[in-house]
């Protein structure tokens, strides 16, 4: 009557042997495919390192011009823009400008990445009743798993460097890109997909002139929350050899240097404020028409 | 392909049933074998939306089909460009078995036949007027130009002129109608479904929009099916008028057969409410034959309405109206007093 009292667990041995061998296989295929895996990865490396020296090479009175000119256009508000020069400005001020470049890269990246993922999967899911019950819970696994856990096999099979960074943050940022997607398109009117029918268009037609333009308030929250995710990410991917700004932070946590960590976080959070304030207010701005006051 | 002078129908149903559940065919057995909406309801769980519907729709003419919420109104008219499949029965329009289309057929279908305006606008909120009116033609890859032009020549002609660079939540609700009635006739298409399109509209403006339809439709002779649960609009609009209920075609008939000989009590009670020396003319309650030309008897039109006829008979102090028609050739004969009893409401026994 043992097991009334002490839950019937597997044998302790047994646990510990088929973890190594599941542990050895995945060594056993990481040593087999790993280089294969890195070379395809190669060009995107490229990218990633051209854009970054790109960023830290144009001066940064360009690059303070180019965010203020892209803040303005999506905005259309001085209040936002002004704020975003004068973040750039304190963070250039303060030393950071190197790293704040790095980590804009490679958020920049991501970002563009996680769009051209989230936006056919949640377009899928949107369609499908099918794929959506597929994907569905692989993206609660993705949004409720420590990072920290997957950062495991990746860096098994890639080591550390930009291209493992990229995937651990992809990973995290792109589920709101599906989810809101997939909702977006879900909510659009019956009636006026019915009409688009009635004219006979087809899937495709109905996707592009009405699914899409109608989803993109929320397919915008999505991107928006993409960004700061990947943001939120900085940090983590800074330990498996990301430079930017999270790597100083690292160093403040082991030295215990307040302020550098301080000031870091600071530029961290400067940049998802520009962003935020920047893509919402984009949304708004997409939404007006829809919103205008009735005046006939 | 049919038109007018063929004599076919441009919109033939027969035999329509359609069940919302699961095992469609099970409950097409079972209405066949005679239970009615409350009994497969309540037997399978299933809604009969439409049971058993005959119809034919005359090339260029316009059907009405009347009746109250969840009558199956909308189910039928969603039948005719497919929107809806159906459990059974068959649909031809144009001569075509529309359930015979493939998908692309059926595209192309709605592309070019069949068009259709809903009762809540359904407009694409970003884009403008024009783009909302040029959408069918886009969809069939018409040139830029091209649609440009023949969106602004179909706002021109709803009375919209002005308005082509507005944004449809910028317009009234009678404003975004006109909208959907252009973007229903930019594809020139033959036939026009309308889900009570003018149902969301106030009542001056409803009267408008008829007006607006009735203008365009001397001219342009679409077959349309028009959705109303509005018996004034019914009667205005309609060349023919179907009345149905719980998914069945209870009467079908013109403004004067419907209303001097309602076939239930549900029609009646729906009659009940109109102002019949309105929708009545003198040629649906006159005597006809020949009239001695002595009998002193003021002249009538077949066309007036008889509340208008009973006026000049009262004025003239007469009692025997002779009734002509547009040339003034002679018709037949109506008397003050059966003017007047057309116009009084039978009383309403259930039978
Ligand atoms: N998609 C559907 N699923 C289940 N029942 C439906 C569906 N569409 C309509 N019905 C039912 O079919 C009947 C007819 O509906 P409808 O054609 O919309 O009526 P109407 O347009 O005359 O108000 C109603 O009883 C309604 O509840
Ligand atoms: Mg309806």
């Amino acid at each position: 009557m043992d097991w009334i009292w002490h839950f019937p667990q597997i044998e302790g041995r047994t646990l510990r042997e088929s973890a190594r061998a599941v542990d050895q296989h995945y060594r056993a295929f990481s040593r087999a495919w790993g280089g294969s895996i890195e070379a395809a990865f190669r060009p995107l490396l490229d990218f990633l390192l051209w854009f970054e020296s790109l960023l830290i090479t144009t001066p940064w009175w360009l690059i303070i011009a180019a965010a203020a000119a892209i803040v303005w256009l999506a905005s259309r508000s001085t209040i936002v823009t002004i704020g975003s020069v004068a973040a750039l400005l304190l963070i250039g001020l303060f030393g950071l400008w190197e790293d704040t470049m790095r980590t804009l890269s490679i958020i920049i990246v991501c970002t563009v990445i996680a769009i051209a993922i989230g936006l056919p999967v949640g377009v899928a899911m949107a369609w499908s009743n099918r794929v959506r019950t597929i994907i569905s819970p692989v993206l609660d696994v993705m949004q409720t798993m420590p990072s920290f856990v997957y950062l495991i096999p990746i860096v098994m099979l890639l080591g550390i460097g930009l291209i493992p960074g990229l995937i651990v943050v992809v990973i995290y940022a792109v589920p709101p890109m599906i989810r809101l997607t997939d909702l977006g398109i879900r909510l659009v009117d019956r009636e006026v997909l019915e009409a688009a029918d009635a004219f006979g268009s087809s899937r495709w037609q109905t996707l592009w002139q009405v699914q899409l333009p109608l989803a993109l308030p929320t397919i915008m929250t999505g991107i928006n929350q993409t960004i700061m995710m990947a943001l939120a990410m900085v940090v983590v991917a800074s330990l498996i050899g990301v430079r930017g700004l999270g790597q100083p932070v690292l160093q403040a946590i082991t030295n215990q240097y307040f302020t550098q960590g301080l000031l870091n976080g600071l530029a961290i959070v400067a940049i998802a404020i520009i962003f935020d304030r920047a893509s919402q207010a984009y949304g708004r701005r997409l939404q007006q028409h829809r919103e205008a006051t009735r005046n006939g | 392909m049919a038109d007018a002078r063929s004599g076919e129908p441009a919109i033939r149903i027969r035999d329509l049933v359609k069940i919302f559940g699961s095992d469609e065919a099970a409950g097409v057995a079972d209405v066949r074998a005679g239970l009615d909406k409350p009994q497969l309801l309540a037997r399978n769980g299933q809604v009969l939306a439409l049971d058993g519907i005959d119809l034919d729709v005359a090339a260029g003419s316009i059907q009405v089909v009347m009746g109250l919420s969840g009558s199956g109104k909308s189910t039928l008219v969603r039948h005719v460009n497919r929107l809806i499949e159906p459990s059974a029965g068959s649909i031809a329009v144009l001569g075509e078995d529309v359930l015979a289309m493939s998908p692309r057929r059926l595209r192309d279908f709605r592309r070019r036949h069949i068009s259709m305006v809903f009762q809540r606008f359904a407009l694409l909120p970003h884009r403008t007027v024009r783009q909302n009116v040029a959408y069918g033609l886009k969809i069939i890859g018409r040139a830029r130009h091209e649609r440009r032009e023949a969106a602004m020549r179909w706002i021109e002609r709803v009375g919209l002129g002005g308005y082509e660079d507005a944004y449809p939540a910028q317009l009234s609700g009678g404003m975004q109608q006109r909208v959907g009635l252009a973007r229903a006739l930019a594809t020139d298409a033959d036939i026009l479904l309308m889900d009570e399109a003018f149902s969301a509209l106030d009542p001056l403006i409803r009267a408008d929009m008829q007006s607006v339809l009735l203008g365009l439709q001397t001219e342009l002779k679409k077959t349309i099916v028009f959705i109303t649960h509005d018996l004034d609009e019914a009667l205005r609009l309609g060349d023919s008028i179907a009345i149905l209920r719980d998914g069945r075609i209870v009467q079908r008939g013109s403004t004067p057969e419907i209303v001097l000989r309602p076939a239930d009590a549900y029609v009646r009670d729906f009659v009940a409410q109109v102002n019949r020396g309105r929708v009545l003319r003198v040629g649906a309650v006159m005597q006809p034959g020949s009239v001695d030309e002595t009998s002193g008897a003021v002249q009538l039109t077949a066309g007036m309405w008889v509340e208008e006829a009973v006026r000049q008979l009262s004025d003239a102090g007469a009692s025997l109206g002779r009734v002509v028609d547009a040339s003034g050739k002679v018709l037949g004969t109506v008397t003050q007093a059966a003017l007047v009893a057309a116009m009084v409401t039978p009383p309403l026994t259930s039978p």
